[in-house]
């Protein structure tokens, strides 16, 4: 509370706006919003305070994304109340929303890339139809802006020049300089470096002390603990409850989120290597624009153990990925499985990748493992359509992909256990399992994981954890490859990270620390590391984040846009 | 309060195109009301005009499998991702193959003409959609710029080869020589004399085998599994290891193929001999037919039906009213395409907001169905 009141005295401006305004910011009440079958918001009450800043948490699919899509206009509410600073108003647009004061942070950027940070800033709030004078307001307002906040952005760069933490900040400025007094941030350090998020934070404790509302939706429990003054709970479309952030712990949250105790990390044994299932030598990938993206990797995965691949997202994992799974020709290099060279032509080389017995999750399953439209057997054989055991010759055994696909829904419990449902009308957890049931059902020798678990709830992750673990004691070799550094951590044997196409170093789980995983991650090699910690603290930031910024900008943007 | 539901099944597929088909013969009504005619008269003689006598039926069953195939080719294209416009063409070039085996073999049998002339439109029409499929595939050219300028070269390609090869020398007309005798479909009316004068042959059960075996393609097979996953999602295609550039030139020719059956009905079951621009628009008009019928074969079977008989009724209408021209056919016709196509989401909004209150204003056990498939979702 003196926090927020200190923000008053600070500003006289929204102090004196305050005094009239009563001390919520936002109000929601009885939000209903249906999609289809689904009933996405069950009349959520939401009430948050002025000067605070407010996280929500829940699993994907409980409605976070809705009802602030809601509050930002992107959707009209079935029924329900909305009040902005007390006021009782219906938002039909963003634009809308703007004029309330409300500003949203996507979770994918909604910038125009061959623009500059100013034109960015400016699109949508030109003042004239002259572009010249709103720039230059612009380039004042922003230098300002930047001071206050510190949000530092040179305002004449191109944005595909920018690093993924620097183009969130252009996001930010975006927002406060059409007078946004309301932030809604979604998902906000998903694409962040450890170093970049810190940042962030950072700045929204400014923009709280300056008396700004923040509304920050996560499914990080760390960063609600760290940075929120309260926070609210969803599931499956409700409001479970709404708590003082210093009152509760991550353990009790995530027991709200799902409803029942979660265990937090995974139990596993030793791992006990085998020979050696797939492996690269000197591989080198080449993305559609032919830019090289793996710069000449070697690496192997035994059987029986899990190779964690870490790194920020878009260094190359992707399309790493691709080319392992058969889905994309390497440039050059080698790829081995079973000590046997694969060389890959023509666009079906995904189908020869499945006869080496290698398995791929992909890192998007509703852009490459499923078809969201198709039914949820036909899900069940995507990639094995040509076996003999779902129809022989020309024709497709109907029968035969309905019982396999009963087998996973039994097996791995997709629910609802309905096998003639549409993908599409599966949440995010029960259409991951769909895509590792039919690709762990098939006993592999290899296989192959990208992000198993975004976008999935916290009672999934579990579960497909498990499932990933029992691969490997099955004997399988398993890499994967994952953006949260958590689970790297808690599921690999042996942890590689990725770097600008690059191996940049190997780690022990065990032992390795998360800062230096993420000095690794943010191209420093092992070497470098090994400062004395106390010195190291301010220069890790500064190396990471001008790293990240120079290096890693292009292709983090490009990653991400694919 | 604004609820929206999803349409129930038979809603989405009955009620909208009814409603959609509704709209435009009430604006059509209007067109023939503000020329002075009565438009229950028209409607009166649009429909026994199409269904109400033998001969009437005959033409418009003759018309709807023509727009079978065309629908069904503009289908089996559009579910690799293909939005194949070139039917038009690929069934004119096809007139080449099935008027070259009908002449060859005149003197045969037609139950040896008619399969030999089926693979040789299809050959051809399938190599004129199999071209730019391999554009798409290889060059990445766009399959509706490509299949219209095939359109065009089809054109110029056949008048040039109908005058320089096929026009017997004292012919004066650009048409090819007549087949007389095998090398004509067998007519209907042989058989049975209730269709008059029309033209229905034996290509009207083709249409309906081919409507049996697109089905059969495309949800019984693994080709289609693959055609259909390719143009669902060609990026999860390309993941479970189709060669997205095969299916799309797959697709693109049997799409091609089908288009070709066209010209057997045409060309070897009115005209008997090759003329200019036998197909008619018939092509086109397949656009329309695979659109409202939401590419599957029941669907695109009725919209065959319903365009046939537009075709048909609309020629009986303008000769029983001559106020009524030809033109204004075309503008009925139109407003069907405008209603039924283009604009078949029209009605769905609206609809789906009744259902909404119709389910509010009547559900007690409303809440629990939410809660189990929120659920389920969540």
């Amino acid at each position: 509370m003196t926090d927020k009141s200190q923000a008053n005295e600070q500003r006289p401006d929204s102090a004196a706006a305050s005094q009239i305004a009563p001390a919520l910011a936002i109000e929601l009440s009885g939000i209903n919003k249906h999609f289809g079958p689904v009933h996405a918001n069950k009349d959520i009450d939401l009430k948050v305070a002025r000067g605070s800043v407010h996280g929500i948490v829940g699993e994907n699919g409980a409605g976070k994304t809705t009802l602030m899509s809601i509050l930002y206009g992107f959707y009209t509410a079935d029924s329900g109340e909305i009040r902005v600073g007390g006021k009782q108003v219906t938002i039909n647009d963003s634009s809308h929303a703007l004029e309330l004061g409300i500003g949203m942070v996507h979770q994918h950027f909604m910038l125009v890339d061959n623009f500059t940070v100013l034109e960015n800033i400016i699109l949508g709030a030109e003042d004239s139809s002259l572009l010249q004078p709103s720039l230059d307001k612009a380039r004042k307002v922003l230098a300002q802006l930047a001071d206050e906040y510190e949000l530092n952005v040179d305002p004449d760069a191109l944005i595909e020049d920018l690093s993924v933490g620097a183009q969130q900040r252009v996001e930010i400025l975006k927002a406060l300089y059409r007078g946004a007094d309301i932030l809604i941030l979604d998902e906000p350090t998903g694409v962040l470096t450890p170093s970049e998020a810190d940042h962030l934070f950072r700045v929204l404790e400014t923009l709280r002390a300056q008396g700004k509302t923040i509304l920050l939706i996560t499914h990080k429990l760390r960063e609600i603990m760290a940075i929120t003054d309260e926070v609210s709970v969803m599931r499956q479309g409700a409001m479970v409850k709404t708590l003082q952030t210093k009152d509760t712990d991550p353990a009790e949250l995530a027991e709200l989120m799902v409803g029942r105790r979660v265990l937090l990390r995974v139990d596993k044994g030793e791992s006990v290597p085998g020979d050696v299932k797939l492996a690269v030598e000197d591989f080198v990938v080449k993305d559609d624009m032919g830019i090289t993206r793996v710069k000449g990797i070697n690496f192997e995965v035994r059987a029986g153990e899990i190779v964690g691949i870490a790194g920020v997202s878009g260094n190359g994992q992707s399309d790493m990925l691709e080319a392992i799974s058969g889905m994309r020709k390497a440039a050059s290099g080698k790829l081995l499985v079973k000590g046997q060279e694969i060389i890959i032509d023509g666009d079906d080389g995904a189908a020869k990748m499945r006869d080496m017995g290698v398995a791929h999750v992909p890192e998007d399953r509703q852009e490459q493992g499923l078809v969201v439209t198709f039914e949820q057997w036909e899900n069940a054989i995507l990639g094995y359509q040509d076996d003999d055991a779902y129809g022989e010759g020309v024709f497709l055994s109907i029968p035969a992909a309905r019982a396999e696909a009963n087998e996973h829904i039994k097996k791995f419990d997709i629910r609802p256990a309905n096998n003639r449902l549409k993908v599409a009308n599966f949440s995010g957890g029960n259409q991951q399992k769909i895509v590792l049931a039919r690709e762990m059902s098939r006993d592999p020798d290899v296989l192959i994981v990208g992000q198993p678990t975004r976008g999935v709830d916290i009672g999934a992750i579990e579960f497909i954890h498990n499932q990933i673990v029992a691969m490997r004691d099955a004997g399988k070799a398993v890499l994967l490859v994952s953006v949260e550094l958590d689970e790297i951590r808690s599921l690999a044997d042996r942890i590689l990270v990725m770097f600008d196409g690059h191996i940049v170093g190997e780690a022990d789980p065990a032992t390795a620390t998360e800062s230096e995983l993420g000095l690794l991650m943010a191209g420093v090699s092992n070497d470098d590391v090994s400062v004395s910690n106390g010195a190291s603290v301010s220069n890790q930031e500064n190396v990471a984040l001008k790293a990240s910024d120079e290096k890693s900008a292009e292709r983090n943007m490009q990653g991400e846009s694919k | 309060m604004i609820v929206r539901k999803p349409l129930p099944r038979w809603a989405d597929l009955i009620l909208v195109p009814f409603l959609n088909l509704s709209l435009a013969f009430a604006i059509s009504g209007l067109v023939v009301l503000m020329i002075g005619e009565s438009p229950v008269e028209a409607v009166k003689i649009l429909i026994f005009g199409a269904f109400g006598y033998g001969e009437g039926l005959g033409y418009t069953l003759h018309f709807a499998t023509n727009f079978v195939f065309a629908g069904l080719a503009f289908s089996i294209a559009s579910h690799a991702g293909q939005f194949n416009i070139g039917a038009e063409g690929q069934a004119y070039v096809a007139g080449l193959g099935a008027i070259l085996v009908a002449l060859a073999l005149d003197q045969t049998h037609w139950l040896i003409v008619m399969p030999i002339a089926m693979i040789a439109a299809a050959a051809l029409g399938g190599f004129w959609g199999f071209v730019p499929g391999y554009l798409a595939a290889k060059r990445g050219s766009h399959v509706v710029i490509t299949t219209i300028m095939f359109n065009f070269i089809a054109s110029a390609f056949m008048v040039y080869v109908i005058n320089n090869f096929l026009k017997p020398p004292e012919n004066m007309a650009p048409e090819s020589a007549s087949v007389v005798n095998a090398g004509k479909m067998p007519q209907l009316r042989e058989w049975w004399d209730y269709f008059g004068y029309s033209p229905l042959n034996v290509m009207f059960f083709v249409a309906i085998l081919a409507l049996i075996l697109t089905y059969i393609l495309l949800w019984r097979t693994e080709l289609g599994y693959k055609i259909r996953t390719m143009g669902a999602n060609p990026s999860a295609a390309h993941y479970a290891g189709i060669s997205n550039s095969k299916i799309v030139m797959i697709a693109m020719t049997i799409s091609g193929g089908v288009a070709g059956m066209i010209a057997l009905n045409e060309v070897l079951g009115v005209q008997n001999r090759l003329v200019l621009d036998f197909v008619f628009g018939y092509g086109f008009v397949g656009i329309a037919v695979g659109l409202m019928g939401r590419n599957h074969p029941i669907g695109i079977a009725l919209a065959a039906l319903l365009f046939g008989a537009l075709y048909q009724g609309g020629q009986e209408l303008a000769f029983m009213m001559p106020a009524v021209t030809r033109e204004m056919i075309l503008v009925i016709q139109a407003l069907v395409i405008l209603f039924t196509g283009a604009m078949e989401g029209l009605f769905r909004g609206p609809l789906e907001m009744i259902f909404g209150m119709i389910e509010m204003s009547s559900s007690s056990d409303d809440a629990d169905k939410d809660d189990a498939s929120a659920s389920s979702q969540g």
